[in-house]
């Protein structure tokens, strides 16, 4: 199957290795991968800071972008960005034509994680990963994408990977995109209730669907001085992979589209 | 529509606020046990109903539908009140409801005035102004706004917890000194000495002032919930009674009221239902007790502000305070953070709206991480997050308020984040401004700076990132992701896996496919 990577901007520009797990998960399962050189961002920074005009050029080039290949899927790795992908037909309402082709493209788009488990079917990608790990589940790919179950089972399944429940996992990290910035006192407090939740875990490794979090998270936690690894679901499920050790989804659980 | 002007309630700016919070140490670590406490206790009373998600989407329309058709219920609802035998008075600004509320004290002579809780009253400021009447005194009877009163009416911190950031140690002093209290600091203790007080106030009490949860249209009752009583006593002895209500708190019928009240405990206080849940309206010929003299005053100060704008679902609602309580800013910041007598979400998008500009509360749609928990949470599905982008919107786009270097900063974004020819270089220019301020050491998070290095420090809007935590360093170009993809070559697919992805595409095509037919059965 043809899938379209949607980078996003972030990952893009700071986080390349997270993109590059990525693309070899999904080519290792079979997908023909391509990537759009012309996409830039999701327009999610600047529609939320208010700067709703400015960001309709963005959201315009992305989609023409990514919909500027015919293929099967989407598929991106941060909840917060595909969600927004998924929300632009609200946005563009006004803009019929923008509309229609921004619908087709969040039929077709989906964060990484919920790629592999609800679309391929795949519950163990094969990976292992010697440590103990905790999850951040990010507040968009949560409650505005809706997904609260893929990234679980697929890190339950990395052999030799433990997995221990973060306190306060409903907890916002303090991000927020421009809040972060424009409101630096809050946005501490709730980065470092979050630290501090993270280290009591005892977690040698921080896991998240959502590469902005890890970047918020991981700052603080680099400014604190403490020592920790910080993985991207993709880097987990591209760590000491083994097909022989790949599972899928029970065909009795149906199609999980 | 003239502006509401007695919901801030306070002088200090935000950033000062904000400040003053974090040192409040024993009101963050209140509220955030509190927030804990509370979303165990109302997930479990929301799980009861088995169906939750069904309950939002009903509460949901029944709030939506008395906006849509407002000013038929409003009729409704105060023609009934009139044949009950009680009065109506619509006000349009916070100065006209307190006037008028004023001018009745002093027409009824009333000497000794008790207050059930109200937020409403607070917006309109009426016990100052109660208590400027010669030979007039006012006590607050719901526990927490009577520990605030004592305390030199300090402002109110949470929608159904005002007094949410005191202690035990707190209340106990207050006590002492205002009431002349002697016992310890149990919270049994000190609840059984404010009973008395209140106790023996309530039997002299001569004029009445309530809140109101929900107003019946079809009959003209007020619905009021507590958890004391106190707004049954309030309301049993004085020959008159003022309901002072937002003009959007009706339902249609009690059955909407039913569901109403069933939605708010849980979502407020994680309760089935209120212990005291309580229908009244002027007292009738077969009474013995409730009011002679029933006055219900309508206030719009803003509201209608709300009306046929994007802003009109806030108008949904019911002031349960879940969002509060799921709201990682208002953990840290606590209620006295947004300066506003409305704090939270719902005071973040509402405060602007009833003041009808961003002269007072330009900072509060900036207080809000975008977590969406507000909106996830409430019981009638307002969405919060998006109605506070919304406020950032008007001021950005419409009114150009931002401050002018931050404001060139995002309008650079916007245009390169537009625009792929500007976008590629700079990626480039990225790495090479950076690098020249990238720290090599000390480094301690693995996997996040791949190339080692991190930033501690960025200008613009962008320091304030930096001020609280390292930025990773972009990579060179050359080592960018980009770059790579462009002269990677695939991985090979694994047989095994390629072959269950195919047939798993066939499956999902054949199940969209039926899909589809059936939306055209």
């Amino acid at each position: 199957m043809k899938v379209v990577i949607f980078s996003t901007c972030v990952v893009d520009m700071l986080f390349p290795n997270v993109a590059k797990a990525m693309v070899e998960v999904l080519e290792r399962f079979g997908c023909e991968t391509y990537m759009p050189m012309k996409q830039i961002c999701c327009a999610q920074p600047t529609f939320n800071s208010g700067y709703v005009k400015e960001s309709r050029h963005t959201m315009h080039n992305e989609i023409d972008a990514l919909m500027g290949v015919d293929a099967d899927y989407i598929v991106g790795p941060a909840g917060s960005c595909v969600n927004m992908l998924k929300e632009l037909p609200f946005h563009l309402k006004d803009e019929p034509d923008y509309q229609a082709k921004a619908k087709q493209m969040a039929d077709k788009t989906y964060e990484f994680s919920q790629f592999v488990y609800r679309v391929l079917g795949i519950k163990n990608a094969g990976a292992e990963l010697d440590a103990v790990g905790t999850y951040h589940r990010s507040c968009h790919m949560t409650r505005l994408l809706g997904e609260r179950t893929s990234p679980f089972v697929l890190l339950d399944n990395v052999k030799d990977l433990k997995m221990e429940p973060l306190p306060h996992i409903e907890n916002c990290c303090g991000f927020g995109g421009m809040f972060s910035m424009k409101e630096p006192e809050i946005s501490k407090q709730m980065v470092n209730e979050k630290v501090d939740d993270v280290l009591s875990t005892g977690a040698s490794v921080l896991i998240s669907c959502d590469p902005a979090c890890l970047m918020n998270i991981g700052g603080r936690l680099n400014r604190r001085g403490e020592k920790i690894t910080i993985m991207h679901l993709a880097e987990v499920l591209n760590h000491n992979v083994d097909m022989s050790r790949v599972t899928f989804v029970d065909s009795k659980e149906g199609a999980l589209v | 529509m003239k502006t509401a002007s007695m919901i801030r309630n306070s002088d200090h700016d935000f950033l000062t606020r904000v400040k003053e919070s974090e040192q409040d140490k024993f009101a963050q670590k209140a509220i955030a046990s509190a927030q804990d406490a509370q979303w165990v206790k109302r997930e479990g009373a929301r799980q009861e109903l088995g169906n939750w998600e069904d309950w939002r989407n009903l509460g949901e329309q029944i709030r939506q539908h008395v906006v849509r058709y407002l000013p038929d219920y409003l009729e409704e609802f105060s023609d009934n009140v009139e044949k009950n035998g009680g009065h109506v008075f619509f006000a349009q600004t916070d100065v006209e409801a307190r006037d008028f509320i004023v001018e009745l004290a002093k027409k009824k002579q009333a000497k000794h005035v008790m207050k059930s809780k109200s937020m409403v009253t607070t917006e309109i400021g009426i016990d100052k102004a109660l208590l400027e009447i010669p030979g007039l005194d006012l006590l607050e009877t719901d526990l927490a706004e009577f520990i605030l009163q004592e305390d030199d009416w300090d402002e109110p911190t949470h929608l159904v917890f005002p007094a949410i950031h005191k202690n035990r140690d707190q209340v106990r002093e207050v006590f002492i000194k205002k009431l002349g209290y002697e016992g310890d600091n149990d919270p049994q203790h000190l609840a059984r000495f404010a009973r008395k007080v209140l106790r023996e106030r309530f039997l002299k009490n001569d004029f009445c002032i309530t809140g109101c949860n929900f107003a019946i249209a079809d009959n003209g009752w007020i619905n009021l919930d507590t958890n004391e009583g106190n707004a049954d006593l309030c309301m049993a002895i004085p020959k008159t009674q003022v309901v002072v209500m937002g003009m959007e708190r009706l339902v249609p019928t009690l059955k909407e009221a039913e569901t109403m009240d069933n939605m708010l405990a849980r979502s407020a206080v994680g309760q089935k239902i209120t212990t005291y849940c309580t229908f009244t309206n002027r007292k009738t010929a077969d009474e013995t007790d409730g009011p002679e003299d029933f006055y219900v005053v309508i206030l719009d100060n803003g509201r209608s502000n709300a009306l046929g704008t994007d802003f009109e679902p806030i108008l949904q609602c019911i002031r349960c305070a879940s969002c509060l309580n799921v709201c990682p800013i208002y953990r840290h910041i606590g209620g006295h953070g947004y300066g506003s007598i409305y704090p939270g979400p719902v005071g973040s998008v509402l405060s602007p709206v009833l003041e009808g500009n961003y002269d007072d509360f330009a900072d509060l749609p900036y207080a809000c991480s975008v977590c969406a928990a507000c909106s996830a949470t409430c019981p009638v599905k307002i969405p919060l997050h998006k109605l506070l982008v919304k406020h950032r919107e008007i001021m950005m786009d419409d009114l150009h308020q931002s401050q002018l270097i931050e404001d060139a900063v995002m309008r650079v974004v916007g245009l390169g984040t537009g625009h792929p020819s500007l976008f590629r270089p700079a990626l480039g220019v990225a790495h090479t401004g950076t690098s020249v301020i990238a720290k090599k050491n000390p480094q301690n998070v693995k996997n996040l700076y791949e190339d080692g290095k991190h930033l501690s420090w960025m200008p613009f809007v962008f320091g304030g990132w930096t001020k609280e935590r390292d930025f990773p360093d972009p990579p060179a170009h050359k080592d960018g992701f980009r770059k790579w993809y462009k002269t990677h070559k695939p991985v090979e697919a694994d047989p095994k896996v390629a072959a269950h992805t195919a047939q798993r595409q066939q499956e999902i095509k054949a199940e969209k496919a039926k899909r589809g037919e059936a939306q055209h059965d």
